[in-house]
């Protein structure tokens, strides 16, 4: 075993002897995966790129990482409250994974939701949430689903009574703190969305400028028949952070899944995402968009499998690089024997801003059966330097320029996303100050409904 | 207004201006007419600031700035407007948002604060209607499957939203059709005024017709090889260029 796979085991040794003090024993069920969890991750160690699903991914700064535990969830109101989305909403905060009750939300809660910590769950009932947890990402998925499962302490537990509809958006927010030595977080998200359901879940990552703290997330989500979930993950980590992410998403028949998978931030991101469709007219979209700029490392691998007939992926994946940035895009869609009549389709196109950025994109599809429309296409380009002159000619500057043309690319994901705080924190970040709203679709709509009268 | 003195151009080596002087002031139309190659883009765009122009020696100046040291934004900033012959497509930009965002970074420039939203739109509905371009243009990417000579309205629509002191349009009639040539026509004529220089570079004596310069020029080879009024244009239309280089070379 490697140096670097015994210091993760000797904090968990430590992480477990200090909760037993503390806490006493816990259930059976959590102790016996805690220890399926470690003795995976002690097979398995960190993923080098020999690995084909790591193949352009080095981990290495995560695995020669050095990580605390947080012991408290300290954040100032003040400091927090410049992070927070300026969005309306039920709100539960972690700070460096530790749930911080003073910056959560949950006063109004709608009959029909609960939304508690993990750990509170647990308290409550922990059988109800062994049941569910760890079904859909289990230990083998990844050496960092078994690290999470080992380590799993805390996290966001969603539950929809059947026919439940929320109306604000429920934002999970985790922040990340610049301590005096970094830390690791594992933190568990499950959602459970009954019957006809609906719900918009913000996933919003965000922390202190100097913080480089390791995330290193697992999420299931489970949809049952004609759930509606939307759900973004706005990723604008401190650049030095370290996140992984494995989302499971399992949908039952007529459920609709949408996935927002917003990447700003961070200096090595991992996000895998994969959907189950396992029931008739089961539909998920994948919208992405990544920005990388400096030496950033941003990978999505996602996965729409087909096992039902019937049922509807899309896809549609922006990339945009700058300076020495590396992207990873690899998208893949699985179609099941008997799976007919399924409609898969992908799309990823990458824009590089700079001579030294880098691409790395492989869309994937596996057809087991005969009746299926499926497409899939990758490319790669730059930005029109005719298109950045004739703004400038108009009297906007080159950086303003470059940066419309850039948001132009990713138009078709913002486009989607219905959240005016989180495309404003989107522009800003790949545009800087514009000198209008990009989105401008209250005024087109009143210009032309002015052109109607 | 603007001062072009002794100006010397070449591009990719070749040398396309060779000592071309021209003054516009405030309130005229000009128009520059030659044959194909003469250099009749190349002067405008090398005032609009496009790359690929080296100028090897002479002089741009507007409203006594010196026009070469200005960045591309600036010169438009400064009231110095080019309308393109070839407009090109931006997918994903609207063309509200070209507006509105262009309207206000001039105004930014000078000192004054955003226009507000429903002023903005005032203004827009009257220069639509003068274009006589339909509302849902607003909210299409600019100039993405127009036909030509709705970018050419699109240019001029852009035109008199931003109101430049110098307006430089460069074959704005080409491929137009008769109508659209009227309305081109009309929307330039709308921006005639006292504080205002017009540029017009053109093949056809056909849109003089509708706008009618004071002052023609007559560039051939790198050069004004002849200048006069509006009659001179009809007198080129009649006798073609020839008259003038062997006059000029004389």
């Amino acid at each position: 075993m490697s140096e670097e796979t015994q210091r993760f085991l000797d904090r968990l040794a430590e992480f477990r002897a200090g909760r037993l003090e503390t806490r006493g024993q816990e259930p059976t069920w959590i102790a016996a995966r805690r220890q399926a969890g470690a003795a995976r991750f002690e097979a398995m160690g960190f993923p080098t790129r020999r690995d084909e699903a790591w193949k352009y991914t080095d981990v290495r700064a995560i695995a020669r990482g050095d990580f605390a535990l947080a012991e408290d969830a300290e954040f100032s109101q003040a400091g927090a409250a410049a992070l927070t989305l300026p969005i309306d909403a039920h709100r539960l905060t972690f700070v460096d994974g530790v749930f911080a009750p003073a910056l959560s939300w949950l006063d109004d809660l709608p009959a029909g939701v609960s939304l508690v910590p993990l750990s509170a769950a647990l308290e409550e009932n922990h059988e109800a949430v062994g049941g569910p947890l760890g079904r859909l990402t289990g230990v083998e998925f990844s050496p960092f689903s078994a690290l999470n499962t080992a380590f799993m302490e805390e996290g966001a537990v969603l539950r929809l009574a059947p026919g439940t509809v929320v109306e604000k958006p429920i934002i999970l927010q985790f922040l990340s703190r610049n301590g005096a030595q970094p830390v690791m977080s594992h933190p568990r998200i499950l959602v459970q969305a009954g019957g006809r359901s609906q719900a918009t879940l913000v996933e919003h990552h965000v922390g202190e400028e100097e913080a480089a703290n390791f995330t290193n997330l697992v999420e299931e989500i489970i949809l049952e028949r004609n759930a509606i979930l939307t759900h973004y993950k706005l990723q604008e980590a401190p650049l030095a952070d370290l996140h992984v992410a494995s989302i499971h998403v399992e949908q039952a028949r007529d459920s609709r899944y949408t996935s927002f998978n917003l990447n700003l931030g961070g200096a090595l991101v991992r996000t895998d995402l994969i959907s189950e469709l396992n029931g008739e007219n089961a539909t998920c979209d994948f919208y992405g968009l990544f920005y990388g700029q400096g030496r950033q490392h941003v990978d999505s691998h996602t996965l729409a499998n087909h096992n039902a007939p019937h049922t509807f992926s899309n896809e549609n994946y922006k990339g945009i690089l700058d300076d020495r940035a590396h992207g990873v895009f690899n998208g893949k869609v699985v179609v099941k024997r008997d799976s007919q009549k399924i409609e898969g389709f992908q799309s990823n196109a990458n824009l590089l801003l700079s001579d030294r950025a880098e691409i790395d994109a492989k869309p994937e599809l596996e057809i087991y059966a005969d009746d299926v429309k499926c497409s899939h296409g990758t490319t790669t380009g730059q930005l029109d330097e005719e298109a950045i002159y004739a703004l400038r000619s108009r009297g906007i500057d080159r950086q303003t320029a470059r940066g419309l043309l850039t948001l132009a690319f990713a138009g078709e994901v913002l486009e989607e996303v219905n959240l005016d705080a989180i495309a404003e924190r989107v522009e800003l970040a790949v545009a800087g100050k514009l000198p209008e709203r990009f989105n401008l679709a209250g005024l087109v709509e009143a210009a032309v409904a002015m052109g109607d009268e | 207004m603007l001062e072009v003195k002794d100006l010397h151009v070449t591009v990719e080596g070749k040398e396309i201006l060779k000592g071309l002087s021209l003054t516009i002031n405030a309130g005229e139309v000009h128009a520059i007419m030659g044959p194909n190659g003469a250099g009749k883009s190349t002067l405008s765009s090398v005032i609009a600031g496009k790359e690929g122009y080296e100028v090897t020696s002479g002089s741009i100046t507007f409203e006594g700035q010196d026009v070469l040291e200005m960045e591309v934004e600036e010169r438009a900033q400064a009231g110095l407007l080019l309308g393109f012959q070839h407009p090109v497509e931006i997918p994903g930009v609207k063309n509200i948002y070209l507006l509105k965002s262009a309207l206000n970074t001039q105004r930014a420039a000078r000192g004054e604060g955003e226009m507000p939203a429903p002023e903005f739109l005032k203004l827009i509905k009257e220069k639509i209607a003068e274009m006589q371009m339909d509302a849902s243009f607003l909210q299409r990417s600019v100039n993405e499957g127009f036909s030509g000579g709705e970018k050419k309205r699109n240019e001029i629509l852009q035109m008199l939203v931003l109101q430049p002191k110098l307006a430089m349009l460069d074959e704005i009639d080409s491929g137009l059709d008769i109508d659209a040539l009227r309305v081109v026509a009309d929307g330039v004529n709308s921006l005639r005024a006292e504080d205002r220089g017009i540029l017009l570079v053109t093949h056809y004596q056909r849109l003089l017709d509708y706008i009618v310069p004071d002052h023609v020029h007559v560039l051939i080879d790198g050069r004004i090889a002849k200048s006069g009024d509006a009659e001179l244009a009809r007198e080129l239309e009649s006798r073609g260029y020839d008259w003038v280089l062997e006059e000029s070379a004389a």
